[in-house]
């Protein structure tokens, strides 16, 4: 046997070529549903329909104007009587018989879902990051039984706290508002966030804190100093996590909320035009909803591994 | 994803060293600032998760149902946990939910794995081609069960119309989501369509553990490839497969958001998984007291398998 530049047990360029193709395959078919949506928020409600289904159609922004719209149908020679179309959108539900007739939900749902999502984000990674240094640095008593209760009350059917929670919030006036939303997902998200933080906290050397309390810094101060700025990047993996958990929770947010505090994933399946789904509407409003997830996951892909396995896989 | 290479390991809290306590007093002690850290933490989950769960406790051996509150609140013990073990209904949706949760996992592990493998192999833009595969797990269930349901229509969906391309038939002759013995497939295909890159990530990470010096001693012994592969590879990456598993094992069985939205249950109640039963249970037939104690039952099964599950992970690894 000739001996190669590299180690026998590289796989040869042929191996590799066809593994890679075959991988590829997977993600073209597994990309294809995502490209569809998409493509289907930019047709016009006949051609999302149409059959066989279209692939090369004329792009229409009309489900994004859907999207953010309501209308209501009125008689041509109504329309007649209104003056020239006020924009893009007011254009296009004229050509349909339609008038604007307000805003639709979606902007203040979308809005809810990021107040929601961004405030319980704040609180559950500074709430963690304090718990999973004083687990990481601290002797606690009973550590690992607090440790495994707050990992337990991730196990939870969230159903089955939603009944309480329901009638606990009812009794303190907290159903259909954000800042009840917001604890909720922050009690639900302290537990990753304990989890994660106090494996990279514990990769921190302690002997860098040790030095700053030799030179004078108090343990808090140390804490603050030296510890959170090394911190920083598994701070931020986690904050991540976090969002892109209160982002996508549908569970909670479908049996506690109604109107007022209404975040996007109940809200886009319920989309409706005349007759059924508006399906380009629906897809405009998915489109959206997913955008910031694909830019989180691009982000996160180094920490994506730690992330969905609390922690107990590492790198 | 290089960050994923050689130093993978499994870590669990048992192995988690205790601190030194190598340092002086000075502002707030040590034992202070320890529980001043970790106090809030408790306190939002005891207020948030563990009383709503004690009340959910209380509940199950009642008779209170939330839309009526004013009717006075009998203790009924242990009834609603005895008609819930010999309801048929019940043992239906388990059913559903062991057929689910079995089928979901059997197909992302054997993918999941799979794609590992390949991926592994290291070709040219692995890592941006992982990347694209890891989406769909990081999308909201509840708005991909939603735009499934849209692939699924019989005469206009996308998945209707090429599986009818490729099988020669009408893509109207088939109902996803309308048929009884389609339907429960139907969330399957879309629960391993989401969930397979995440059993694929762990394997990786499993793959990328196994030193190379043991291929090498293998290639040394003229071990063919596919001895390495069920004596090295295989063996080696089981503790991650497991963990891959038990964590999609966990989920399934909880699953609600995308079951709920593609087909509510339906079509009858042959998709019902148990948290569906369990919604309509408690918001739709507002029988509080009988959610409840089924609640309870859910969570120690799932809490229970877990425990089981996670000891033989721990054999699995020490040996």
């Amino acid at each position: 046997m000739t001996v190669a530049a590299h180690s026998v047990v590289d796989p040869t360029p042929r191996t590799r070529r066809f593994a890679g193709a075959l991988v590829i395959v997977y993600a073209v078919i597994t990309m294809i549903p995502l490209a569809w949506i998409f493509l289907t928020s930019f047709k016009s409600p006949d051609d999302a329909i149409s059959y066989p289904p279209k692939i090369i159609f004329q792009p229409s922004l009309e489900g994004y104007c859907n999207l953010f719209t309501t209308r209501s149908r009125q008689t041509p020679d109504f329309i007649q009587t209104l003056g020239p179309p006020q924009g893009m959108c007011d254009d296009i539900a004229r050509s349909r018989n339609m008038v604007i007739a307000g805003p639709s939900n979606y902007l203040p749902r979308f809005v809810n879902s990021l107040i929601i999502a961004f405030g319980s984000t704040v609180l559950a990674v500074a709430l963690g990051t304090l718990s999973a240094y004083g687990f990481s640095r601290f002797r606690v008593p009973l550590k690992e039984d607090l440790l495994f209760f707050i990992l337990s009350t991730r196990m939870m059917p969230p159903i089955a706290v939603a009944i309480p929670i329901y009638l606990m919030y009812r009794a303190v006036g907290l159903s259909d508002t954000r800042l009840g939303m917001i604890l909720l997902y922050t009690s639900v998200n302290v537990s990753l966030a304990v989890w994660l933080l106090k494996g990279f906290i514990d990769e921190i050397p302690r002997e860098y804190e040790e030095a700053a309390m030799i030179d004078g810094y108090t343990r808090f101060q140390a804490f603050v100093r030296v510890v959170l700025p090394q911190a920083t990047t598994g701070i931020a993996a986690t904050a991540i996590f976090c969002l892109i958990f209160a982002w996508n929770e549908y569970a909670f947010a479908v049996l506690l909320t109604s109107g007022n505090a209404q975040t996007s994933p109940p809200f886009i399946p319920i989309i409706i035009g005349e007759g059924g789904q508006d399906w380009p509407a629906v897809a405009a409003g998915t489109t959206l909803f997913l955008v910031p997830i694909v830019v989180f996951t691009v982000l996160l892909r180094k920490h994506l591994l730690r992330g969905i396995t609390f922690g107990a896989v590492r790198k | 994803m290089n960050e994923l290479s050689a130093s993978s390991r499994i870590a669990y809290p048992a192995a988690a060293a205790q601190p030194r306590v190598t340092h002086r007093l000075r502002g707030l002690s040590d034992r202070a600032l320890a529980w001043l850290f970790i106090t809030p933490t408790i306190l939002l989950l005891l207020a948030i998760n563990i009383f709503p769960l004690i009340w959910t406790i209380y509940l199950s051996f009642t008779n209170y149902r939330a839309n009526r509150a004013n009717v006075p609140t009998r203790w009924l013990g242990l009834d609603w946990y005895q008609s819930i073990l010999t309801d048929p209904d019940i043992w239906a949706a388990m059913q559903v939910t062991a057929h689910f949760v079995i089928w979901t996992v059997i197909i992302e592990t054997v993918l999941g794995f799979g794609l590992a493998f390949l991926i592994d192999k290291k070709f040219r833009g692995h890592g941006a081609w992982t990347t694209i595969i890891l989406l769909p797990m990081m999308l909201s269930p509840a708005v991909v069960g939603n735009f499934w349901t849209f692939l699924y229509q019989p005469q206009i969906g996308l998945f209707n119309y090429v599986i009818g391309f490729v099988f020669g038939r009408a893509p109207s002759s088939f109902q996803m989501l309308g048929d009884v013995t389609l339907s429960p497939w139907a969330i399957v295909i879309v629960d391993a369509w989401m969930w397979t890159p995440y059993v694929m990530l762990i394997c990786l990470a499993g793959l990328r553990s196994i030193p190379d010096y043991i291929y090498e001693a293998a290639e040394v012994d003229r071990a063919s490839k596919l001895r390495q592969f069920w004596s090295i590879t295989l063996p080696m990456a089981l503790p991650f497969i497991m963990l891959a598993v038990l964590f999609r094992g966990i989920e399934n069985f909880k699953m609600f958001d995308m079951v709920n939205l593609l087909t509510g249950g339906g079509p009858g109640s042959t998709t019902e998984v148990a948290s569906i039963t369990l919604k309509r249970a408690a918001f739709e037939s507002w029988r509080t007291g009988y959610s409840s104690a089924f609640a309870i039952i859910l969570f120690v099964t799932v809490f229970g398998l877990a425990n089981i599950y996670v000891k033989a992970l721990n054999r699995v690894k020490s040996r």
